[in-house]
This record gives structure tokens, C-alpha cells and sequence, in this order.
């Protein structure tokens, strides 16, 4: 009861602050003070501790079940897991919008910690603009989706969490994603803040470098851990479905990558001034866009658990405001750049950069397209249409394999200018070896064997030549292990999904069945009673031709608040298989509906995954 | 001999090595291709490959039985939109009433082009 | 001026997509399928339920004006508050109901009718609700009103309610 009243003040505080902050900031900008002075810093810190003050009172509302908060009664439950209890405060609409706040504000607090060497004007401006942005969201928390709304008369019970979403990823998940998302918003700020400071240069290239970095780290970890837990709580065996969300998570990934080569071209040739703005400017708008699409329920999606139009239209009109307001501002303080063609030179460092960023330009546009294209149709044409995997397929599994050869050629070459004189044969004659050992390697699974063949072929090329380059350490550590990580993440990709093997049958209890040289036998069963849910726990047995024997546990749930039952899948992994089972009921029997899946490489995904994001972190911490 | 051309010709040796393999059509192999590219109506984001639920395990069933009746992958698709309409699958067809969709692609490639370039 | 235009034309792209957003917002975001019209229903082959008999759709079809075809379950839920609505509506008009039981166990199916009451002339089985997706169905339960000819009259998704049901005898009398 109280915490609701301190969690509601202190956010109302927050937005109070941030209003005296957008006010100070310009007022001292305007008056060319020479330093920031202890007011502001402190104003920041106050308003990122009552952020803190108002989460952790939602997280206490939570912890003791407090069912007169509305946010609580909608999404928890007193027989829920303490564990879940306090994960179930960002498993919602409300939460996460508080956490999203809590990050933005941590992060511009921190920025202005960690940017004392910049202009103090720039430092004014970042603190505005970012202001710009953690008002909108004071707002659109405070009018459309207050966390702290009381009931009145007060529920005895409250609603219960998604079962789906009570499961140990929720705690970090959603975080670290945010992390990401979030971190987007002050390259937005800071960069807004160089263009009308016209101190796109170098040195801000340098100082910007990091903090793109550290967000892309977050994005890339982020957006694997969400992959990981739709892998084995979804239930179908698959790890990226082209679903809306999925997509929505890409898209400022793509951009943030894009930007992550570029501006190291910016620091080291003081060139792509006005790319660099663009691609800061379209990562945060991209992240806008991924809350509002996932938020206003625009789209179907498997992952989409709340929605509210009505929110929908005040985060569409917040987004637009932003990107006006961007583009005004790009337009009135217009680069000036040295002509490009004067110091391009077309075999050189700079052009392979720009060649990255072309493709992921492209992919971009391709995954931009494929979500929001139904939705165009739907609104002028009235018809109704499913974009999904074939469609992205299609359009950029071809591209990867100019993609990954581009990506082993690039990094080797020098800045300014280089010469194809350079070229050794050798490489050349690799590269039709790769073809050749991955020819062997798919040639008798799939039917398009020439195209996976020569996509496989140009996959272990790069994974080739970034091994090469690790051991004669030529170029930088983070980038080769990055390189090599993305070679090694479609290596197992493409594996993955030529050799895996599924089995599905309706079982009874005892009965064995004889799968491609494997033997299934559903040994047991046994329910067991949770706090929330009752628990049917099947055992399987699976005998392979060495006489090897797993055995698998997949369990079915069902959850009591809200009854809903789900499917838990049990996996085991090894280095080179994932051996996925999962049981569903049939309605009206007593036979079980089992699904046997062998994954090959299911690790090698995550662990090139992790190497791609180590990459990134190495830069961070590199120092200069 | 100079060394280009020795490469080229062990180049062309491993081209040559490349021979149309023969290709294990089963009928499950295709049923998985099929469902994928599905939609299952009644949980939205899921397709029928991937979905327990009765629609779609019917599905599967169903396109089992036109498959041995000899039926074409096309022929399904187009069974099934007239049943449920173009939402069902995932890959639609694009015709000039629609826009072409890999033209607005290409157009955006174009739009998104490091400035000055 | 070139660039001006250039301006203008990016202001207007933003505003098209903002428009369409917004308009994009107010549409349901479930499926729902466009009213069938002037299709016929598709042939099936099936056994009855109680004489294990086979009977060809058609034949069933064509001896009658006006046909509804109820797809329904015994573990289906609506299906068991459906029932009594069929029931009225075969006491009270002489339509000729054919049941498709979907995904059913024989047993349940008969215990289901002997509890509730039988309103089909005939019972057809689906065991693995093939001929259900060949007619088109969503789920259960799920009604067709056909005319001789086989065409599809009315499609109703879910349980038929006692609106429904003064349409049909409106229809077929």
C-alpha cells in the first residue's frame, strides 16, 4: 500500500527533475558556462535514485504480493516462487517500461561521468536531448501505463503470471536487452548533440566509439539469450523464426553493426561525418520502433504478451516527434564534408567498411520490409498476408555468401589505399578448396547443393583466413575473434539445419519405438505438485547403435493461476548434438504426442554467439 | 608453366569433380518443407511445423495424403489458399497488384546509400 | 530548390508511414476469415459413427434441400454447451443435421450422444480431422449450411448461438 504511494511520488519526481534538467541544461549552454557545475550532476543523480526508489518499491509491491496495485494483482499470484515474484516486476508492460526508465536514466548519469575530457557545451546538449527523450517516457509511463494505479476494492487473489514467461531467463533477459536497446539512446543524444556542436570529428569518433561498443555488446547478448530461451521453452526446437519481435531485435542490431564499422572510419579518416549521425540517429529510432511495434500489438507474434493499442498511439506520436525533430536538426546543421571521391580510393579499407555497411543496409531494409509490409497491405488494401521465413530466406542467405567473403577480404587491406597486386593466389586457390571440402560435406542432404555448397565453401574461407590471421596476429584481437565468430556462427547454422532430424509419434506408456538407427522407449511417468502447477514428468529412454543410452525428462505443466499448461522440453547437449525431446497432450487420450529432435552444432550457435560478443567487449577495454 | 595458371587448372579440376547427386526425395522430407511455410491459423505465430495443436497436426496429415496422391508442393499452396485465404502461408505470392516486393528492396538499398557516395 | 524538395519528399515519406501506423493501430490484429461465398463443399468419404457404414458426403447432400454439417467433439467444451441448440433446432424443423466427429474416441462419442441427445441424422467420423482441414475448418466447433448443389450457404466458427439458429430455419424454410 505505501510503496504504491512512494513508488508513484518518487516517479513523479523523476519527470519534475527532468523537466528542471531540459530547462538547465539550455539555460547554461546559452550562457557558455565553462564547466558543468555540482546542480546538474546532482540534479541526475536524484533523478536516476527516485527511478530506483519507485522500481524497487514495485519490486517490494511484488515481493509481498500487494494486490491493491494493479500491476501486481494483473501479473502476479501469492502461490507464485518469491524467484518469479520479483522477475514477474519487468514480465509486464508496466515493469518493463519502469526498467527501460531506470536504464536511461543510469546511462545518461553515467555518461556525464565518463565524458569530462568532451566540450562542456556538447555535454549541456547530450544532457538535453537525452532529457527530451527520458521525459517522453516519464510521460508516457505516467498518462498511459502507470505501474502504481490503485484497486479498489482490494483482490484477495491476483491474476498470475504467463507461464511462459516463469522460467529463470525472464530475470535476465529482459535487462540486458534493455541494456542495449537503451545504450542506443545516448549515441542518439550524444551524436544530435556533435551535429549541432558541429564537433563531428576524431576525437568525438574516439569518445563515442565506446559507448557504441558497450551497447552492442548488450544488443548481441540480449538478443541471444531471448534466442536460447525460445529454443528450449517454446517448445518447437527452433532458435529464430523470423517472428516480428525476432525482427524488431535485428534492426538496431544491424544498424548498431553498421555504425560500429563506421565510425571507425570516422576516427581514423575524419570521413562519413553525416553517415555516422544518420546511423546513430536510426539505431535509437529503430529500438522506438521494436517498443512500438511489440507494444501497441500491431503485429501477431508468438512473443508478444501484452498490448494496448491506446499505448500504441502516444509511442507512434513520441517516435515521430523524435525523428522531426532529428531531421530537422540534420538539416539545418548541415555537415560539411570533404568530398568523398577525393579520398576514396577503391581498394582501401574505407570502401570494404562501406561495403559492410551496404549489406547490412540491405538486410536492414530486407527484415524492415518483410515486418511492416502486411501491415501496409492490410491498412490501403484491406487483405491480409503472412510474411515469414521463406521470404527472408530467400532474400538474404544469397547475399551472405558475397558477404562473408568480403568479410575475410576487408580487414586485411590498408588504410587509404591499397592494390590488388597484393593478392596472393594462394588465397584464391583456398578459397575453391572450402568450396570443395563443404561440397563434400552437404552432398548428399539437400537439393539446392551447389548454392549451400559455395555458401559453406565461403563460411570456412573466412573462418580459415581469421585463423591464419590470429596466429600471425595481423590484425586487431577483437576483430579477428569476432570475424571468426560470425564464420563459425554460420557454419553451425548451416549444419544445424541440414542434419537435424526429427521424429514424431503418439506413444503410450511402455512402448518403444525404432527411429533411423535409434531406439525410443517411454519408460515412466509420474506427476508430481509444485507450488503453482502439477507436474507430469515422462521418462525416455533413447539407445543409439553404440548402446549409448540417454535419458530424457521432458515434463508437462499445468499451471493453476492462470490455468494454462505448457510444454517443457528436455534437452541434452553434447559438443556436437542436442538431443531435444518434448511431450504434449492429446486431448481426450491418454497417449502422448512426442517430438524427438537430434540438433546438431546447437552449442557451436551459442558458444560463436558469445565468441562474436567477446569481440566486442575487447574493444571496450582495449585501451588506445 | 606459371603459377596462375596451374592454380586455375586445379580450379578447374575441382569444378569438373562436381557431379548432380541424387537427391533422397521421401515424402516426410516433404511434409516438413511444406509445414514450414504454413501458418497455423489458430496460434498466430507459429507455423504448422512447428505447432502441436490439433489444426495443425491434422494439417500435416492432410498434406501427407495429397503428397502420396501425387499432388505437387504448388498444387497444396494453392489448395489451401482457397480454403483459408493468402494468410496461410508464409511466402506469398507477389503480383503487380501488390507491388513487387523485391523492387522495394532494391529502391531501398538505393535510399539508404552512405550520403555523398 | 533541389534540395528542398528533397526535404519536402523526406517529410512526406515520414508522415505516410506515420498515417498508415496509425490507421494500423485500430485494425484487429486476429485473423478472421473472409465470408465464403458461392464455393461448394468439397467430396469426402466417411463411416457413421453407430453402423460403421461408409457413406459418400454427396449422396447425403443431394437427398436433402438444405444440409447443415456440424463438426463437434466429446472434449470439446462449446461443443457440449452447442448441443442443446442443436437439439432445439432438430425438434423443431426437419433440416437434416449430419455430425462430423472430430478427433474423437468412439466410446466418448456415443456416451456424449446418449447423455446429451442425438440431433444428427447421421454421425460421420473424422478420426484425424483430415476431411475437417479439406473442408476448411478452423477448429471445433464448426457448422456449414449447404444447399442440394453442395454450395455453402453460411460458414459458423464456433459454437452456433440461438441467433444462428433463427437465421438458418429463416433461410431454409
Amino acid at each position: 500500500m505505501i510503496s504504491t504511494h512512494i513508488g508513484y511520488y518518487s516517479l513523479l519526481l523523476g519527470f519534475i527533475i527532468s523537466a528542471i534538467l531540459l530547462f538547465y541544461s539550455i539555460f547554461y549552454f546559452k550562457k557558455n558556462n565553462q564547466k558543468i557545475n555540482q546542480n546538474i550532476f546532482s540534479l541526475l543523480f536524484f533523478q536516476f535514485f527516485s527511478v530506483v526508489i519507485s522500481f524497487i518499491s514495485l519490486v517490494y509491491s511484488f515481493i509481498i504480493s500487494d494486490f491493491s496495485n494493479a500491476t501486481v494483482y494483473n501479473n502476479s499470484h501469492s502461490t507464485k516462487p518469491m524467484f518469479y515474484k520479483i522477475t514477474g516486476t519487468w514480465g509486464n508492460h508496466e515493469g518493463s517500461l519502469l526498467l527501460w526508465l531506470l536504464v536511461l536514466t543510469l546511462f545518461i548519469f553515467l555518461f556525464i561521468i565518463f565524458s569530462k575530457k568532451q566540450p562542456t557545451k556538447y555535454r549541456f546538449l547530450s544532457i538535453f536531448f537525452q532529457q527530451i527523450i527520458i521525459s517522453g517516457f516519464f510521460l508516457f509511463l505516467l498518462l498511459t501505463s502507470n505501474p502504481f494505479n490503485f484497486l479498489f476494492p482490494i483482490p484477495n487473489e491476483g491474476l498470475g503470471l504467463n507461464p511462459i514467461l516463469q522460467d529463470p531467463a525472464l530475470a535476465i533477459h529482459p535487462p540486458i536487452l534493455y541494456l542495449g536497446y537503451v545504450g542506443s539512446s545516448i549515441i542518439f543524444s550524444a551524436s544530435l548533440a556533435s551535429l549541432v556542436q558541429n564537433n563531428i570529428n576524431k576525437e568525438w569518433a574516439n569518445h563515442i566509439k565506446k559507448w557504441i561498443q558497450i551497447a552492442w555488446f548488450f544488443l548481441t547478448i540480449g538478443i541471444l539469450l531471448g534466442s536460447i530461451w525460445a529454443y528450449y521453452e517454446l517448445g518447437w526446437g527452433g532458435f529464430w523464426f523470423w517472428d516480428p519481435v525476432e525482427n524488431v531485435s535485428l534492426m538496431p542490431w544491424l544498424c548498431l553493426t553498421a555504425l560500429f564499422h563506421t565510425v571507425i572510419v570516422l576516427e581514423k579518416r575524419n570521413l562519413l561525418k553525416s553517415w555516422t549521425i544518420i546511423l546513430s540517429i536510426a539505431t535509437f529510432t529503430f529500438s522506438m520502433i521494436g517498443t512500438f511495434l511489440v507494444r501497441s500489438g500491431i503485429l501477431n507474434s508468438v512473443h508478444t504478451f501484452a498490448n494496448d493499442p491506446e499505448r500504441g498511439v502516444f509511442i507512434l506520436i513520441f517516435l515521430f516527434s523524435l525523428i522531426l525533430l532529428s531531421i530537422i536538426l540534420f538539416f539545418i546543421y548541415q555537415v560539411n564534408e570533404s568530398r568523398l571521391e577525393k579520398n576514396f580510393f577503391l581498394i582501401s579499407k574505407e570502401t570494404s567498411i562501406l561495403i559492410n555497411n551496404w549489406f547490412m543496409m540491405y538486410f536492414l531494409s530486407v527484415i524492415l520490409i518483410g515486418t511492416t509490409y502486411p501491415i501496409f497491405l492490410e491498412v490501403i488494401t484491406n487483405e491480409k498476408i503472412s510474411i515469414g521465413p521463406p521470404f527472408f530466406n530467400k532474400l538474404i542467405i544469397p547475399f551472405l555468401i558475397l558477404f562473408l567473403i568480403f568479410m575475410a577480404l576487408g580487414p586485411n587491406l590498408k588504410w587509404i589505399k591499397d592494390s590488388y597486386k597484393n593478392t596472393k593466389y594462394s588465397r584464391i586457390f583456398l578459397f575453391f578448396v572450402c568450396i570443395f571440402i563443404s561440397f563434400y560435406i552437404v552432398k548428399k542432404t539437400s537439393s539446392e547443393i551447389l548454392f549451400i555448397s559455395i555458401l559453406g565453401g565461403a563460411a570456412l574461407y573466412l573462418l580459415f583466413i581469421t585463423i591464419n590471421e590470429f596466429l600471425n596476429r595481423k590484425n586487431n584481437f577483437s576483430q579477428t575473434i569476432s570475424h571468426f565468430g560470425f564464420s563459425l556462427f554460420v557454419i553451425s547454422i548451416l549444419l544445424n539445419s541440414l542434419f537435424s532430424s526429427e521424429f514424431s509419434a503418439n506413444m503410450k506408456l511402455g512402448q518403444e519405438l525404432v527411429y533411423k538407427k535409434e531406439q525410443i522407449k517411454f519408460l515412466k511417468i509420474k506427476s508430481i505438485d509444485k507450488e503453482n502447477y502439477k507436474s507430469i514428468i515422462a521418462n525416455f529412454e533413447i539407445k543409439d547403435e553404440k548402446k549409448n543410452i540417454t535419458s530424457l525428462y521432458p515434463e508437462i505443466r499445468i499451471y493453476n493461476q492462470p490455468n494454462i499448461l505448457t510444454s517443457e522440453a528436455d534437452i541434452k547437449t553434447t559438443i556436437f548434438f542436442d538431443k531435444f525431446i518434448v511431450i504434449n497432450l492429446l486431448k481426450g487420450e491418454e497417449i502422448f504426442n512426442v517430438r524427438y529432435q537430434t540438433k546438431p552444432f546447437m552449442i557451436w550457435i551459442w558458444i560463436s554467439v558469445c565468441l562474436i560478443s567477446i569481440g566486442g567487449i575487447f574493444s571496450v577495454l582495449k585501451k588506445n | 608453366m606459371t603459377r596462375p595458371i596451374k592454380y586455375i587448372l586445379l580450379i578447374l579440376f575441382f569444378i569438373l569433380t562436381f557431379q548432380k547427386p541424387s537427391i533422397a526425395n521421401n515424402i516426410s522430407f516433404e511434409v516438413d518443407k511444406i509445414s514450414k511455410n504454413l501458418r497455423c491459423l489458430i496460434c498466430q505465430g507459429q507455423s504448422v511445423y512447428d505447432s502441436q495443436s490439433d489444426f495443425a497436426l491434422s494439417m500435416k496429415k492432410l498434406i501427407k495424403n495429397k503428397l502420396e496422391d501425387g499432388k505437387s508442393e504448388k498444387q497444396i499452396y494453392l489448395y489451401l489458399k482457397n480454403k483459408y485465404g493468402e494468410w496461410i502461408v508464409y511466402d506469398p505470392e507477389f503480383n503487380k497488384k501488390k507491388f513487387n516486393i523485391m523492387d522495394i528492396s532494391i529502391d531501398f538499398i538505393y535510399f539508404w546509400r552512405p550520403i555523398n557516395l | 530548390m533541389k534540395k528542398n524538395i528533397f526535404y519536402l519528399s523526406i517529410l512526406l515519406f515520414f508522415t505516410f508511414i506515420f498515417t498508415i501506423f496509425y490507421i494500423g493501430l485500430d485494425k484487429p490484429n486476429f485473423y478472421k476469415p473472409k465470408e465464403v461465398k458461392n464455393k461448394n463443399l468439397e467430396e469426402f468419404i466417411s463411416t457413421e459413427l453407430f453402423s460403421n457404414k461408409q457413406f459418400n458426403s454427396k449422396d447425403i447432400i443431394q437427398s436433402n434441400n438444405f444440409t447443415l454439417i456440424n463438426i463437434w467433439s466429446s472434449w470439446c467444451a462449446p461443443c457440449r454447451s452447442e448441443h442443446a441448440i442443436l437439439m432445439n433446432l432438430s425438434k423443431k424443423t426437419d433440416l437434416n443435421i449430419v455430425g462430423l466427429n472430430y478427433k474423437d474416441k468412439k466410446n466418448n462419442a456415443i456416451k456424449f450422444l446418449d447423455e446429451l441427445g442425438n440431433p444428427f441424422s447421421k454421425n460421420l467420423i473424422d478420426p484425424d480431422g483430415v476431411i475437417s482441414i479439406s473442408l476448411g475448418a478452423y477448429g471445433v466447433p464448426e457448422s456449414f449450411l449447404l444447399n442440394n448443389q453442395s454450395r455453402i450457404i453460411k460458414k459458423y466458427i464456433g459454437p452456433l448461438t440461438s441467433d444462428n439458429i433463427s437465421e438458418i430455419i429463416k433461410i431454409t424454410q
